[in-house]
């Protein structure tokens, strides 16, 4: 084990990757540049070569299909996007192409391919810099799609979508990328499809991923020291999603609150309030409900942001509606972020 | 051109005619339950491909891929097999006329969606680059797909990262009903616009087998050499509609004058009368391989009507790679 932030993580990843097998590659826009996409690619180029590592054409699209070809002979590309919002370009390689290959050619060729995309909030990322769009990609058959939310987990979860032989979109949190944690070294692996308790409880299932499991984490620190004790599920991967692990925990609270950090309508969220609803209903002991983005585009000035995301405190205050029902629980000391749209002093901009 | 060169072209041109022919014969009897995208008429290019390239290399086409399926030596079986829906068709039934597929000849594939399959082919050619081998990648497009994005940003990178591509536009003036007119500006050229992007390009009529076989020998040898992209432009016509078996000179998108005059162009009856008429034993030599080819021909129906449908459950199956 070693201390590490989520970027260093990411980092690690891929250079071990690179180095137990030669057929890994690693492109995108800027990953060779000073800034190395927040440190992720940080000196691959210098330890792997330019033929391995390289910068890219701003061509979403094209690059993706690349990746793809690439993939049918063999290689295994790890290409990053600074936003999932530039990636959207790709839509069309992504899904009619990555995502069908191995299905529509009778399972003869597979896509093993690593699609790093950025997501976040906040600082005046605004409407088109900001956007959580895990629902989308976890609507596609033959896509995997994974949230990492620690330092550990983007490792390990890094490593094994190098190296599935399906196609993954591997969704990095802005606001994740300097939280601190231990890491373990060497080849180390997280199983794609398994969601993991980041807190035990009894009185409500909270299900989450990548930062809405940090918000999650102190709602219910807070929430411990009124007695109300939250299981916290943190999904890891929406897509296959582990419903055993989302069931056993439901059943044995008799509540679920689902968070997203996308948009309301279509959401991971709503589609875990389906499942649960209609497979162990009889299990709730009081509706479900969840928490995710308002259907609006995020707006840009911090003005507008002010009470737009969605915090420990909303969270706090949902479950506290959902457990209590009439009794009134101070959720006051519950400290908010100031700024409400940096995830920490660290953070300085732009982007 | 050489006599055994000028049979085997004739071959390659006769056989995918025949197969296109047979499929617009038998579909309207309703088996083939898929959407197919017929070029006859525009065979030659595919015949000169097929006496070129080699079996280890990569070649990928579009939602029009039948002759490129021949062509590279996909098995005929399996492709007819896929177009009735069958398990022993070359993509399990799972992808029909559109989704082609023949690994054993490094057919990797064929895409429903304009432009889709291009940058696929460019990464072939990326992995050809890693991996050191002597292989070059093929790309088969139309001149619908130059108007899509993704075309300027493969041939771009192909370019700026000297990735051993060959471009091959087939250029039959419509993308579906659309007229060049509406889709180009009036005096574009397709190889101009490519060649100001930094590739080196040819153009030639698709009729004319002599310079055409040329012009691709040329461009396989340079990109197999220099590994470094080329693009080649022919020109050509579909006879038969869009989408489906019939013709559609009737229906008010193309003249009948139009198509009689690109119809006189037919390289397959051209060649047929040439060398018919140049000696009595070729002729003989042309008659043997038209009933050789049509016995092939009748086997592959005859294999895919007899082979099984999948199972229901096998729908499930394969959406993940294990």
């Amino acid at each position: 084990m070693s201390q590490k932030n989520f970027a260093a993580a990411i980092n690690e990843a891929i250079h071990q990757t690179m180095e137990m097998d030669e057929s890994v590659i690693c492109y995108g826009l800027g990953v060779t540049d000073p800034k190395a996409v927040f440190g992720t690619t940080a000196n691959l180029e210098k330890c792997f070569g330019s033929d391995r590592v390289f910068d890219m054409p701003t061509s979403e699209n094209a690059m993706t299909g690349v990746a793809i070809g690439a993939a049918l002979n063999g290689i295994k590309s790890v290409v990053t996007h600074q936003r999932i919002d530039f990636f959207l370009l790709a839509m069309d390689q992504l899904v009619n192409s990555a995502a069908k290959w191995h299905y529509m050619f009778g399972n003869q060729s597979c896509v093993p391919i690593t699609i790093r995309l950025i997501i976040g909030r906040g600082w005046g990322q605004g409407p088109t810099h900001s956007q959580n769009l895990q629902a989308w990609f976890s609507h596609i058959p033959g896509l995997k799609v994974v949230m990492p939310t620690t330092p550990e987990d983007a490792k390990g979860l890094l490593i094994s979508s190098i190296f599935d032989p399906n196609p993954v979109v591997f969704l990095e949190h802005r606001w994740l990328h300097n939280s601190i944690g231990e890491v373990p070294v060497g080849d180390f692996r997280v199983p794609i499809g398994k969601a993991k308790v980041a807190r035990s409880g009894t009185d409500i299932t909270i299900v989450a991923m990548s930062y809405m499991t940090i918000e999650a984490l102190h709602a219910a620190d807070y929430l411990a020291t009124q007695g109300i004790f939250c299981e916290i599920i943190d999904l890891r991967t929406i897509k296959p999603l582990d419903w055993d692990t989302v069931m056993r925990s439901v059943a044995k609270t008799g509540r679920l609150l689902a968070l997203d950090s996308g948009f309301t309508t279509g959401s991971v969220a709503g589609e875990v309030v389906a499942r649960v609803a209609i497979e162990i209903f009889g299990k709730l002991r009081d509706p479900p409900a969840r928490l995710a983005m308002p259907d609006i585009p995020e707006p840009t000035s911090p003005a507008l942001t002010k009470r737009f995301y969605i915090l420990a405190k909303d969270i706090a205050a949902k479950v506290i509606l959902m457990v209590t029902k009439d009794s009134i629980i101070d959720i006051a000391n519950l400290t908010e972020p100031v700024p409400h749209d940096i995830p920490g002093e660290w953070f300085k901009g732009p982007f | 051109m050489m006599d055994d060169l000028s049979t085997n072209l004739f071959r390659q041109m006769y056989r995918i005619r025949s197969v296109e022919e047979a499929i617009a014969h038998h579909y309207p009897e309703g088996k083939m339950r898929c959407p197919v995208h017929l070029s006859i008429g525009q065979e030659a290019i595919p015949a000169i491909f097929a006496n070129i390239i080699h079996a280890t290399d990569f070649a990928v086409s579009t939602h029009r891929g039948h002759a490129h399926y021949l062509a590279k030596g996909g098995d005929l079986n399996a492709m007819i097999a896929e177009i009735y829906g069958k398990s022993t068709g070359c993509s399990k039934g799972k992808g029909g006329s559109m989704h082609l597929i023949d690994l054993a000849v490094n057919f990797m594939g064929t895409s429903a969606i304009v432009g889709n399959s291009i940058p696929i082919g460019v990464g072939l050619a990326l992995s050809v680059q890693l991996k050191r081998t002597n292989q070059i990648s093929c790309v088969f497009l139309g001149d619908g797909a130059i108007e899509e994005g993704v075309f300027y940003e493969s041939v771009n990178f192909a370019a700026v990262r000297k990735l051993p591509v060959l471009f091959i536009c087939e250029n039959n003036l419509y993308s579906v009903y659309s007229p060049l007119s509406v889709r180009q500006p009036k005096g574009r050229s397709i190889a101009k616009m490519v060649e100001a992007m930094g590739v080196e390009v040819a153009v030639g009529d698709g009729h004319n087998i002599a310079v055409c076989y040329e012009i691709m020998k040329n461009a396989v040898h340079k990109v197999r050499t220099t590994g470094a992209p080329l693009f080649l432009e022919f020109s050509t016509y579909r006879w038969r509609e869009h989408c489906g078996h019939a013709f559609d000179n009737d229906i008010g998108y193309r003249t009948q004058d139009e198509f009689l005059e690109w119809q006189a162009k037919d390289p397959l009856n051209n060649l047929e009368i040439r060398l018919g008429q140049s000696s009595s034993n070729l002729e003989r030599t042309l008659e043997i391989i038209k009933s050789e080819v049509n016995i092939e021909v009748k086997a592959a129906f005859d294999f895919a009507e007899m082979s099984k449908f999948p199972e229901q459950s096998e729908a499930y199956d394969g959406v993940y790679s294990l």
